[in-house]
């Protein structure tokens, strides 16, 4: 099977976020970055059905130079092949999508697994978005997968329960938790991917669809009010969320 | 901007409160931008039409094919980039629940227009759209517009305000027919597993959560007593849910659910980046923590210093008297 694994290059989950001078994006100063975690399920995911079912596995990323860091770390995983699609000022996802398109376009995946979400703009749109433009068929959310006669089953939360998609492949899955638990790097597999090859190709360039005016950190007011464990304070605590917030 | 467009999801013989939160945002914008906006209901019955009227949508436009009889993306995304053609509407709005999120940027996609997904809020400014939407788990917010002439927000539940516009207005319904192929369904919905009896924490207006300080499953009936005196939904952090004692779907936070309830009540929970990129839209949060530098303490809006051993039995016992549940 020709798996391919798009992966988003994020800052790590704990990362303190502040607002960098341009006003409209993140300050990168001592940032460590790291392969969105639901991408990392997503490269799972592609190594486990190449491991029962024969074929490779392509990592993709558009990015900057920088990001030949987190296709190490796909590579130290055992994918067999990297590629950076370079965008040295990021664009929206539009951009991101389209290129992914042009990409799977020339190498005709029979399924592509991303992440349920890139953690940084948290946007859950480019499964669908790249979806449409290969005109595939996807699912989102994904928490339980079976590839079986030319079909994906999955499984994927909704409100109020779970719902299982049929899918024709070839398809895009987007992988939530649960799916399964991603390997780490051995040692001796970091060793070799440091000297394996990265191809790097030229974007194709979009019009930008969406212009971030700007970013704030949000500082929503709250209350604050602290009580303690005293019969009375629990009596004010009702009163409040009664009176006050109006909520019981 | 000529025409908003608005997704309905019919749940029996109402809309989806997802649904209607649309509506009321659809009608603010449409007031403001002096342009109309009508809706579009798949299979959709006379009630469902009907109950977008009490949110003062006059129009809806009822899709009706037997190859939706059981729910495909790939044929919803084909019918919707029909009526908006056909009613060349240009604003298209979803809520961004589990179908919403998954619809809304194959739609964009097919139209080759701009989205911005999970949005908190959305205005006028000089004769365009305005979104806002938060980044990094929660932990910013932009601003941004979309550029292309057609544009497309999916909305995030429980921040906008469904409001009944308390007028009796016209309706008028349009049947549409339109054009599938079974080509159309290359993925659908095969089965569908509802979870009984318990409430989802994305569908509940008040949330009691229990993390790693209720100390075992065994002691999880005290987060849910707390729950039904409230008449809440049970939810849980990362650390409860990874030591087993719940199950991953009420798992609240980054890598769990994004709820944003009128009451959060978190109970043994500390507080971590990870689970407030879950919950810290909601409008009320409630800690209970026996440390009193607990980080949870400075998100809160009330936060009760004790042993949820002896302060949630107390407080369930409390509210149950004032709810009677
Ligand atoms: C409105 C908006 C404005 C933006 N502006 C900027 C900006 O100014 N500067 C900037 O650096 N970035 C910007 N981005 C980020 C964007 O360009 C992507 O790189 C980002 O990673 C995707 O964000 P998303 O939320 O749309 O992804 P999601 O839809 O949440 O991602 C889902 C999955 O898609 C795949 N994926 C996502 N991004 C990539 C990628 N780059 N390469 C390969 N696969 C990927 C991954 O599998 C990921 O898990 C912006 C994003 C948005 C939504
Ligand atoms: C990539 C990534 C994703 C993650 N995603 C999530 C996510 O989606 N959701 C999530 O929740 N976490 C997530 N986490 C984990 C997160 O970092 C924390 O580890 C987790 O939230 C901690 O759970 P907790 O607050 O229940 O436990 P702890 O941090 O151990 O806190 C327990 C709290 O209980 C209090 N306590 C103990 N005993 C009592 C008592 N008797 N009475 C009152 N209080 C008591 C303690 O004072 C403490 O504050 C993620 C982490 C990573 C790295």
């Amino acid at each position: 099977m020709n798996i391919m694994v798009c992966i988003s290059r994020v800052p790590d989950t704990a990362t303190r976020i502040l607002v960098g001078p341009d006003g409209k994006t993140i300050d990168t100063q001592g940032i460590k970055y790291v392969i969105s975690p639901y991408d990392e399920y997503g490269i799972e995911e592609g190594l486990r059905l190449k491991e029962k079912n024969g074929g490779t596995v392509t990592a993709v990323t558009v990015g900057a130079e920088a990001s030949t860091d987190i296709l190490r770390t796909a590579l130290a995983m055992c994918v067999d092949k990297a590629v950076l699609i370079k965008a040295d000022i990021q664009k929206d996802s539009f951009f991101v999508a389209k290129n992914l398109a042009e990409y799977a376009k020339e190498v005709n995946p029979d399924i592509i697994f991303m992440g349920r979400q890139s953690v940084d703009y948290d946007s859950l749109q480019m499964p669908s978005m790249l979806a449409e433009f290969l005109g595939m068929p996807s699912v989102s959310v994904v928490s339980k997968l079976t590839i079986a006669d030319g079909k994906a089953t999955a499984e994927r939360d909704i409100e109020g329960g779970k719902e299982i998609v049929e899918a024709s492949l070839p398809c895009i899955i987007s992988c939530q938790k649960g799916l399964n638990e991603p390997r780490y790097p051995k040692l001796p597999d970091i060793m070799k991917a440091k000297s394996k090859p990265i191809e790097m190709r030229e974007p194709v360039q979009t019009d930008e669809k969406v212009t971030v005016l700007g970013m704030s950190i949000p500082s929503k007011q709250r209350i604050g009010r602290i009580l303690s464990d005293s019969d009375g304070d629990i009596d004010e605590l009702v009163r409040l969320l009664h009176e006050e917030s109006k909520i019981i | 901007m000529n025409k908003i467009l608005v997704f309905l999801e019919g749940q029996n013989n109402l809309l989806k409160r997802t649904s209607c939160e649309a509506i009321s945002a659809a009608r603010s914008l449409a007031t403001a931008a002096g342009i109309p906006y009508v809706g579009i209901i798949i299979n959709g019955n006379k009630e469902q039409v009907k109950y977008a009227g009490e949110y003062g949508m006059a129009n809806v436009i009822n899709a009706k094919h037997e190859l939706m009889d059981t729910y495909s993306s790939t044929a919803a995304a084909s019918i919707l980039h029909q009526v908006i053609k056909s009613e060349n509407a240009d604003v298209i709005l979803f809520a961004g629940n589990a179908k919403g999120m998954e619809l809304a940027p194959r739609v964009a996609a097919k139209l080759e227009a701009g989205y911005m997904s999970d949005c908190v809020g959305l205005e006028i400014l000089d004769g365009n759209i305005i979104a806002k939407k938060p980044v990094y788990a929660g932990k910013a917010q932009i601003t941004a517009k979309v550029n292309s002439d057609c544009k497309v927000f999916s909305l995030r539940p429980n921040v906008f305000t469904a409001t009944k516009t308390g007028e009796a207005i016209t309706m008028t319904t349009k049947d549409y027919a339109p054009n599938l192929s079974e080509d159309d369904k290359k993925a659908f919905v095969s089965a569908l597993m509802k979870n009984e009896g318990r409430m989802d924490v994305l569908e509940a207006d008040i949330i009691v959560s229990g993390g790693r300080g209720i100390k075992g499953a065994e002691n999880y009936n005290l987060i849910e007593s707390l729950a039904s005196a409230f008449g809440a939904a049970v939810g849980a952090s990362r650390a409860v849910v990874d030591a087993g004692w719940r199950p991953h779907s009420e798992q609240v936070g980054q890598t769990g659910k994004t709820v944003s309830p009128n009451l959060y009540v978190a109970c043994g929970i500390s507080g971590a980046v990870q689970h407030l990129a879950g919950m810290s839209t909601s409008k009320i949060i409630v800690a209970i923590n026996k440390d009193k530098d607990a980080p949870i303490f400075k998100v809160c809006d009330y936060g009760v210093v004790g042993d949820l051993f002896t302060v949630v039995p107390k407080l369930a016992e409390k509210v149950k008297h004032l709810t009677g549940k």
